[in-house]
């Protein structure tokens, strides 16, 4: 035991003690980590996921902006309770491109992982008003503002250069692109097959989500609502069942 | 370093070490702790060989017990199922009318049905099914049906829901919007005259004379000469208190000039023909189920 006797050396040495206190922390910490980056069933292949449309990456700043993740989550748990009523258990390759992922911890609100399409455009509207006229119960604040603050997407394709820097897969040609997809996607009378080429066809809402002119924070916000969780097709993809 | 040494007699030793002439005792610690700490590191160890751990170079180690959350999942709501699935199978086959008369299966359907209200239907029509008249979601409670309140009809217009694009087989009917036909006097005259059929007192009486003729030229075909309505086409009874929007005078300018769009989902792509049935016996027994 005459090697672990030299402790004192360490223990009177503090500069000694940081190097190997550093060393230890570290050697734990990529036994833990590395192994995520590399091991296959950590790193799961699904169909159908593309990156957010300019105007739903606009909306997911808005629910950033005003705290959204403070009361909803968007992460359902694979429990049979969660399952029945928010449907499939969510996938980590469903929020891969999300910077920073909107997984929370607090349901104050329901999750929202999977409530794109659930509700129609007009009751998000009336939602957002006026939460209470809905649902009498709810304590969620009111946001009419956001139909009133209209957004040009003027800054659009600079967020999505910065997203395409921490690997989203933006396109050039959707860079390029931003503003005017930002712009198409809330104005079904716009030529907006490039938007449509470009994100796919099946998977992108070309509506006046707020039915008011101009793109407002609501029309953003919503677009990103009515899309999320629809994007992975349950029908034909069954999850691993050992991951 | 000095020697553990003992000050006095009865004191444990010192453990040796003195800073500045201070020592500690070298007091064991008890036996039964030390015991239990040994059994969580074999414990830990265990644990680790029984449940998913182990990263390997192509995969981590799955464990001897070979748990997985996602086949618990899975296999919690396949045995969910199975445990229903006799009885949901006898809901959904026999005779829509006849599931009252059945203690049993009514008394399912009825828990059942209130479980995928709570779900599905709550956004809308309210946790109390009482609607939202500022948004024009119908108030399931009362006995008064746009389409019908029978058990027949509420199944049908679950299943395939009210003007949406999705399912062709939706109910559908439209009113026109009459700010493009009438003058507008005509519409104050004839808003008048509405209200005087469930007995509110008219804004203007000297408007409500002109406005019967503006109402039988205009709305009698599909309201009825008396405001009765007329769930076939789902046009709304005039005559009782109840309304969907709103019954005041200015509510009612607002109906009449820019009409009114509701728009219900088909249920039948979402959920089971047996929940189906299940929400509808629940909403026929609401209290106004005909």
């Amino acid at each position: 035991m005459a090697m672990l006797d030299k402790h004192k050396i360490l223990e009177t040495n503090a500069t000694l003690l940081l190097v190997f206190s550093f060393l230890v922390v570290s050697i734990g910490g990529i036994v833990q980590l590395v192994p995520l980056f590399y091991l296959e069933n950590t790193i799961e292949e699904v169909e159908g996921m593309r990156p957010y449309t300019p105007l739903e990456l606009a909306g997911r700043e808005v629910y950033l902006r005003e705290g959204c993740y403070v009361c909803h989550s968007q992460m359902i748990r694979p429990m049979r309770d969660e399952v029945e009523r928010y449907g499939h258990y969510s996938l980590a390759a469903e929020s891969k491109w999300d910077h920073p992922f909107q997984w929370g911890s607090k349901r104050t609100g329901p999750d929202l992982a999977r409530v794109g399409g659930r509700y129609s455009d007009d009751w998000h509207v009336q939602h957002f008003r006026n939460p209470q006229s809905v649902v009498p119960e709810s304590v969620m604040p009111k946001y009419s503002y956001l139909e009133r603050t209209l957004i040009d997407g003027r800054y659009i394709g600079d967020l999505m250069s910065t997203m395409a820097i921490v690997g989203v897969p933006y396109t050039e040609d959707m860079i390029a692109n931003a503003q005017t997809d930002f712009l198409n996607q809330a104005n079904p009378d716009s030529d907006f097959d490039g938007l449509l080429e470009r994100y796919g066809e099946d998977s992108v809402n070309v509506r006046n989500f707020d039915t008011a002119p101009g793109v407002s924070e609501a029309d953003a916000l919503i677009a990103y609502m009515q899309m999320l969780g629809t994007l992975v097709d349950f029908s034909t993809f069954t999850p691993d069942a050992s991951r | 370093m000095s020697k553990p040494s003992q000050k006095f007699e009865g004191d444990p030793t010192t453990t040796g070490h003195s800073w500045d002439g201070i020592e500690e005792f070298n007091n064991p610690l008890p036996r039964w702790w030390v015991w239990v700490f040994y059994l969580t590191i074999i414990w830990g160890i265990g644990y680790t060989i029984a449940y998913p751990a182990w990263p390997g170079i192509t995969g981590a180690s799955t464990g001897l017990l070979g748990w997985s959350s996602r086949a618990l999942v899975d296999e919690e709501l396949q045995e969910a199922e199975a445990a229903n699935a006799a009885i949901n199978e006898r809901l959904a086959s026999v005779e829509l009318t006849a599931i009252a008369g059945d203690p049993e299966l009514n008394t399912y359907a009825t828990q059942a049905g209130a479980a995928v209200f709570r779900t599905w239907c709550t956004q809308c029509h309210g946790s109390g099914a009482a609607g939202v008249q500022a948004s024009g979601y119908p108030n399931l409670l009362d006995d008064d049906w746009l389409w019908g309140g029978d058990i027949e009809n509420i199944h049908y217009t679950i299943s395939h829901g009210i003007r949406n694009e999705d399912d062709d087989d939706a109910r559908y009917s439209e009113m026109p919007a009459f700010g493009e036909i009438l003058e507008e006097e005509e519409i104050t005259q004839v808003a008048n005259f509405v209200m005087t059929l469930s007995g509110e007192t008219p804004a203007d009486a000297a408007a409500v004379e002109p406005g019967a003729i503006v109402y039988e030229d205009n709305c009698a075909a599909c309201h009825g000469d008396a405001g009765e309505g007329d769930v076939f086409q789902g046009a709304p009874n005039l005559a009782d208190a109840i309304w969907l929007y709103g019954g005041d005078y200015d509510t009612l300018v607002e109906t009449v000039t820019y009409s009114r769009y509701g728009v219900m989902p088909p249920w039948t792509p979402r959920l089971s023909e047996a929940q189906i049935r299940a929400v509808a016996i629940y909403v026929h027994g609401l209290g106004g189920g005909q």
